[in-house]
């Protein structure tokens, strides 16, 4: 059983249609991606899903039952990318305050803080206050407060931006834990390259609706171009061919366009038979980032012009 | 535990923890009158007695003239002014006075001293020459056989009490000071922590915080919250005061006996020639009991928790409409501080003529009785007046935190845009 379903989501402001008719489902345990441009309605679908907006159309069903934000939202974590902190308030205080108000009691608050603090190396942080922190430790700080309460769901909007490499590890190391002990995580992105080392499923959205949905590996598939990548000696040149044609030579490097219903089988007989000597023969698949260009320019709209978030 | 309450008590203790809420809670009302006790202390015990010599040869003054420790008068018959000089070196006397044969009232004296004279000590002997200069020229206007003292005995001070045809008495002025006093502080009380709710909710926003906060709380809770807990701040502040004040004024005259002997002295001086006492003190008291101060402290927590909680709503909307830039909300706020400050107006309009049409209107209006009934309890208000008056207050802050988390819903997620009264009202009508 899926631990989130949407269904035919929608939120409108006035003509404008920020989320228009979004359906998906994530499954207990997986990393999900929600990708799109900036202005492409993904907050607003994440503020329904955390209760903060309320739909006007659609159901939301969360662990099995329809969505209720004043039970539910105990069960979600949520980092918006606006990332914000009392600055005047102490660390350990502030960390206690938000896990109460998620519903933990005071001590249990305290010993989950004391563990993660301890966790992330910030013990020593306790008395300081937010406005004294660097931002990177901002960020530690406001991703402890995110899962503190052990959210069945956790919602990241763009959880590494400002993160040094270290700090990025050691937050996407948390990521991985917390998946593997059946957290299930939404993961808000522009950055590809991220949603392809961590995601198990990925939804594209823009102008408010969804135009891919599948796993990283079927999206790739599915988008692929039949190009593949031909290693050989140098001074060798691949003979002209019915079966492929030549798009790229680099050096000794080529990558050819197989024609439609042409197997590699086929391509490396002919080549083998040419005494062309073939050191390397390799599919090349699209990065996420290819997909999502193509994707978004085909709609004749990047971005579109700015909108107020809400 | 309750999640309103866990915002409450986290408002409330990050400002009672605060250093500046010490300082201006303690430690100013402490230094306010720390300086009355500085300045108390030096005019009463700064200066050193004064003696002074009177050359009085034909004795107009003497006997007549007040002495006591602080100041202290000697009487000569001869004027040996090369003794005298030698009298001020040798600190005999503080100074000397030659009183010439015969003195009118519009004459001048020379003190002769070697050191500065106050402007207090000056006065001070100044108006010890003059009654005495009084007495003794006053003595010889009375009829023979009558003295002074009779004269005294028929000086009268009347109170005048209003008795109104409904059996209630009081003193206009009296009513007056208290109802201007009691309007006034709820109209800091307004302005204060109205202001104070609208930096709390400003702060959330350009914090980004509020929406880690509306994705634990509804943001309904979040508003009350902050409302309620800061609230509980002006309470505690305003109950620190009212303690420090009154355990002060016990203090002065413990600390300052002098002022008291010297209050002591001038009701002496009343009480001896047989008057009836009408003290300041005793005139406070009388009329303190004709306006029941039990009713009037009720009242006041009454229509300070009102006025506060229906405008403090108000504020924490506008807080929420702005965005970094205080100039905006100096804008959004004109229409919230505009009745504020109107029924300031009226309130004083009220306390000259407290049964009138302004008056009455203004003081059921829920969103001007806070201040301007006030200023109309101490004279006495119809119980219905009342009633109706409170239970306006009471829907009138239903109203308005309504409406008020409405807009705030909107406004603290909303960020870039400027925001106007009429974009307001779309929120509101959301």
């Amino acid at each position: 059983m899926p631990l989130l379903e949407v269904h035919n989501l929608k939120k409108h402001y006035g003509a404008h249609k920020a989320v228009d008719d979004i359906s998906f489902s994530i499954e207990r345990g997986s990393i999900f991606g929600l990708l799109g441009p900036n202005g492409a309605g993904k907050t607003t679908l994440l503020r329904m899903i955390t209760g903060i907006f309320y739909p006007d159309g659609g159901q939301i069903t969360f662990d099995g039952r329809p969505f209720k934000a004043e039970d539910d939202i105990l069960h979600i974590g949520y980092m918006p990318e606006e990332r914000g902190l009392y600055k005047k308030m102490k660390i350990g205080e502030q960390a206690v305050y938000l896990a109460q108000l998620k519903g933990l009691s005071k001590a249990e608050a305290l010993d989950k803080v004391k563990t993660w603090f301890e966790k992330f190396e910030m013990q020593s942080w306790w008395n300081k206050k937010v406005e004294d922190l660097s931002k990177g430790m901002g960020q530690k700080l406001q991703f402890v407060t995110t899962v503190l309460h052990e959210p069945k769901l956790i919602i990241l909007d763009e959880p590494f931006s400002g993160l040094d490499p270290v700090n990025a590890n050691l937050i996407k190391e948390e990521i991985y834990n917390l998946a593997k002990r059946g957290c299930t995580v939404i993961f808000s992105t522009h950055r590809m390259e991220q949603v392809e080392e961590i995601c198990d499923q990925i939804i594209l959205v823009n102008k408010g609706q969804k135009i891919l949905d599948g796993t990283v590996h079927g999206v790739k598939q599915e988008y692929k171009k039949n190009q593949f990548k031909v290693l050989t000696e140098e001074g060798i040149n691949l003979p002209a061919s019915a079966q492929f044609q030549l798009v790229q030579q680099n050096g000794h490097e080529y990558t050819i366009q197989l024609a439609t219903g042409t197997s590699t089988n086929a391509v490396l007989e002919e080549l083998i038979r040419n005494q062309v000597p073939v050191l390397g023969f390799t599919e090349i698949l699209p990065s996420l980032n290819d997909i999502f260009i193509r994707l978004v320019e085909g709609t004749h709209a990047t971005t579109r012009a700015f909108q107020a978030a809400s | 535990m309750n999640k309103t309450f866990i915002i409450i008590k986290r408002e409330f203790l990050s400002r009672v923890q605060k250093k500046t809420f010490l300082l201006s809670t303690i430690l100013l009302p402490i230094l306010i009158f720390g300086l009355y006790g500085l300045i108390i202390y030096f005019s009463v015990k700064g200066e050193e007695d004064i003696r002074v010599a009177i050359v009085d040869s034909k004795g107009v003054l003497e006997n007549k003239i007040q002495s006591d420790k602080t100041l202290s008068f000697t009487f000569l018959k001869q004027a040996d002014t090369a003794q005298l000089q030698k009298d001020l070196v040798d600190k005999k006397y503080s100074g000397y006075i030659l009183l010439p044969d015969s003195i009118s009232r519009r004459d001048s004296l020379q003190y002769h001293t070697r050191n500065n004279v106050g402007l207090m000590t000056q006065g001070k002997i100044e108006s010890r020459i003059n009654k005495a200069l009084e007495k003794s020229s006053l003595q010889t206007l009375l009829a023979p056989g009558v003295t002074l003292e009779q004269v005294e005995t028929n000086k009268t001070k009347v109170d005048l009490k209003i008795s109104k045809s409904d059996g209630k008495t009081g003193n206009a002025g009296f009513a007056t000071a208290l109802g201007f006093i009691c309007g006034f502080l709820i109209y800091l009380v307004l302005f204060i922590y109205g202001s104070m709710v609208m930096r709390g909710v400003m702060e959330e926003k350009t914090n980004r915080i509020a929406e880690v906060m509306v994705s634990s709380v509804k943001p309904y809770q979040l508003m009350i919250g902050k409302i309620v807990g800061i609230g509980a701040v002006g309470l505690l502040q305003f109950l620190i005061w009212g303690v420090l004040m009154l355990s002060l004024q016990l203090l002065i005259p413990v600390l300052f006996p002098q002022v008291m002997e010297q209050a002591g002295a001038a009701q002496a001086a009343v009480d001896q020639a047989g008057a009836a006492k009408s003290s300041m003190v005793t005139t406070i008291m009388n009329n303190l009991q004709s306006v029941n101060m039990f009713m009037i402290v009720g009242l006041f927590i009454i229509y300070f928790l009102g006025g506060y909680l229906l405008y403090s709503s108000l504020f924490a909307a506008v807080g929420s409409a702005v965005n970094e830039d205080p100039q905006d909300a100096q804008q959004l706020m004109l229409p919230i501080t505009m009745p504020i400050i109107f029924a300031f107006v009226i309130m004083t309009q009220a306390i000259n003529n407290p049964d009138g049409g302004l008056a009455i209107f203004g003081s059921l209006f829920p969103l001007t009785s806070p201040i301007v009934m006030m200023a109309r309890i101490p004279y006495g208000v119809p119980a219905w007046e009342l009633i109706l008056s409170i239970a306006l207050l009471i829907g009138g802050f239903l109203g308005t935190t309504w409406l008020a988390a409405k807009i705030y819903r909107t406004g603290i997620l909303m960020y870039g845009k400027k925001v106007t009264w009429k974009e307001l009202w779309k929120w509101a009508r959301m």
